[in-house]
């Protein structure tokens, strides 16, 4: 495995776990990976996170499911996924054939759920890390509740650690207060990482029907619309926590990945841009390889909260 | 099945009606892979605003070369997509979905309505090529002559007659394509292949079924990727699942969807 480009060093480690840039993509928006294969390069990504697995398959929500907003889009899938047995047996099995590292994004409705999920995936070859999910936004039990409480995101932190055998990063939701109570409630409990932010709650209408745009009626928002507030949550969860801080949110090149860095995250994810234009993660990691070659930087390392302030 | 992210160059803008647009574009990689049924995503614009691309049956492909698509102005994505000039490009992905799967033994119909007959003019070349001894019937509406004249014309071109019906009763029949469909004389073993508003294709399968004909229905809704990533474009089918329209469509056996008794 190449671990630069171009005789560029784009390493960054989470945890123990070493990756060769810190370009990966994010839960729901990247498939199992191959989907992508026609398109992307898997194996110069720095990770892969796969679409959130639950214990039992779920179909989802019913349609419409998802709905164009200003610069973004809302969407409520409702977690559908094939359930973990068909995930290790049908989609693990492919995704070992790609030299990449795969992160598998794991969510429940109640605490044995979690602890279930993480001592099934423990030791299944191929899984480089496990994403906690704790901040889904769509279904009514369980997720919200689990990533809003500190209390709930510690204990889950805290279970899912304890049945998992690689590192574990948890994905935080932006539908709080404050980020950062949450982002130190984890990291005491025992996260390697934290990913942020997950979708901000909104609502669409459509005013000639008078009815909402999403059958779920409320639903996530992801796209360039949201990168500010991820960025502002980025900056102030870096310097909450000594964890390494994961940023996602509405990135799309590698100008998006660069301020990320600059803010505070070692690696970033990059979510709804794959939608629209599934090169989007390979071409952040040849603009990543470019501006450290540019700009002669020792590493892509030294961006990592390199934020100037006034 | 080959993918491509192209850009590619509209060479051709047609004007049907004051929102109806075909345009022509450049593209042999994805003109020369395409079957009928079978779908592209463009981006409507270069900015963040509209930001997802926005779906489009592939409706004819000439000399493994250009490949057409057919729309209506429906929303922002759509429109800045009809003002575009020729020779400018567009990014394209594609081509992507399933396509139609033909029988050339079986009586084949083709039913359309309004930007469904799209996909249908593709498959209906197909067919007159790869079936030649066995051409299929044609039923396609619209609102007005205007909107569905160079559409039969261009059935009309590859040898096919045509039952057109309009909603004003400017073309053909004065009403529904069903209306026509059920006057036809189809034999047991007909497959009807249908692209077009829901309704119609609801009555169309209830037609099918009451009958004991095949019919293969396009599906159309809303998608973020088109390449079974999003999981947006959701189709009920039985049992309370879903099916993707983009990865296990657009195509589908009308028996497999779950249908709304109206």
């Amino acid at each position: 495995m190449a671990s630069e480009v171009n005789g560029v060093d784009l390493r960054v480690s989470i945890g123990s776990l070493k990756l060769k840039n810190p370009v990966m993509t994010a839960s729901g928006t990247f498939g199992y990976a191959r989907e992508f294969e026609p398109y992307v390069n898997l194996h110069r990504l720095g990770a892969v996170v796969v679409k959130g697995i639950s214990l039992e398959p779920r179909f989802g929500n019913p349609p419409p499911r998802i709905v164009e907003t200003s610069c973004g889009m809302l969407n409520a899938i409702g977690l559908e996924n094939v359930g973990v047995e068909r995930f290790i047996s049908e989609k693990m099995e492919t995704l070992r054939q790609v030299n990449v590292p795969v992160f598998v994004n794991i969510l429940g409705d109640t605490l044995d759920e979690y602890r279930e999920i993480a001592s099934r995936l423990a030791g299944v070859e191929g899984i480089a890390g496990i994403e906690v999910n704790i901040s889904c936004p769509n279904v009514k039990k369980g997720g919200v509740a689990f990533g809003t409480d500190p209390e709930m995101a510690a204990v889950v932190t805290k279970a899912v650690k304890e049945n998992s055998t690689v590192p574990i990063m948890v994905k935080l939701s932006p539908n709080v207060t404050d980020i950062t109570v949450i982002a130190r409630a984890v990291e005491d409990a025992g996260a390697d990482a934290v990913s942020l932010i997950n979708t901000l709650i909104g609502l669409a209408i459509d005013h000639r029907s008078r009815k909402p745009a999403l059958a779920n009626v409320i639903g996530g928002l992801s796209g360039p619309a949201i990168k500010p507030v991820a960025l502002r949550m980025v900056y102030q969860v870096a310097q909450a926590v000594s964890l390494p801080v994961i940023g996602v949110g509405g990135i799309e090149t590698t100008e998006d990945v660069l301020e990320f860095m600059l803010a505070g995250a070692t690696a970033v994810q990059i979510g709804t841009a794959n939608f629209v234009n599934p090169r989007a993660s390979e071409e952040a990691v040849e603009g990543l390889a470019h501006y450290v070659a540019t700009e002669r930087l020792g590493s892509i390392r030294e961006m990592i909260g390199g934020l100037v302030l006034p | 099945m080959p993918q491509f992210q192209k850009k590619t160059q509209i060479i051709r803008i047609e004007r049907f009606a004051s929102d109806i647009v075909r345009l022509t574009l450049d593209s042999p990689d994805i003109a020369s892979v395409a079957r009928p049924g079978q779908f592209v995503m463009i981006r409507t614009g270069n900015g963040k605003d509209p930001l997802l691309r926005r779906p489009f049956s592939i409706s004819q492909t000439s000399n493994q070369k250009h490949f057409q698509i057919l729309f209506k102005v429906v929303g922002r994505g759509t429109l800045l997509l009809s003002h575009c000039r020729e020779g400018e490009f567009l990014s394209v992905l594609g081509p992507l979905g399933s396509g139609f799967t033909v029988d050339c033994q079986r009586m084949n119909c083709l039913v359309g309505g309004g930007m469904g007959i799209a996909p249908l003019l593709f498959l209906g070349k197909t067919l007159s090529r790869t079936c030649p001894e066995n051409s299929p019937l044609v039923v396609v509406g619209s609102r007005t002559k205007e909107e569905l004249e160079p559409l039969v014309n261009d059935f009309n071109e590859i040898g096919l007659t045509v039952h057109p019906a309009t909603d004003d009763g400017s073309l053909g029949h004065h009403g529904l394509v069903t209306d026509v469909l059920k006057k036809l004389d189809l034999r047991g073993d007909s497959e009807i292949f249908v692209c077009g508003p829901h309704p119609m294709m609801a009555a169309v399968h209830f037609f099918c079924e009451e009958r004991g004909y095949a019919c293969q229905v396009s599906m159309e809704t809303s998608m973020a990727c088109g390449m079974g990533a999003c999981l947006g474009c959701i189709v009920p089918v039985k049992n309370g699942a879903y099916a993707h329209a983009c990865s296990d469509g657009p195509v589908f056996d009308s028996k497999e969807l779950l249908w709304q008794v109206r």
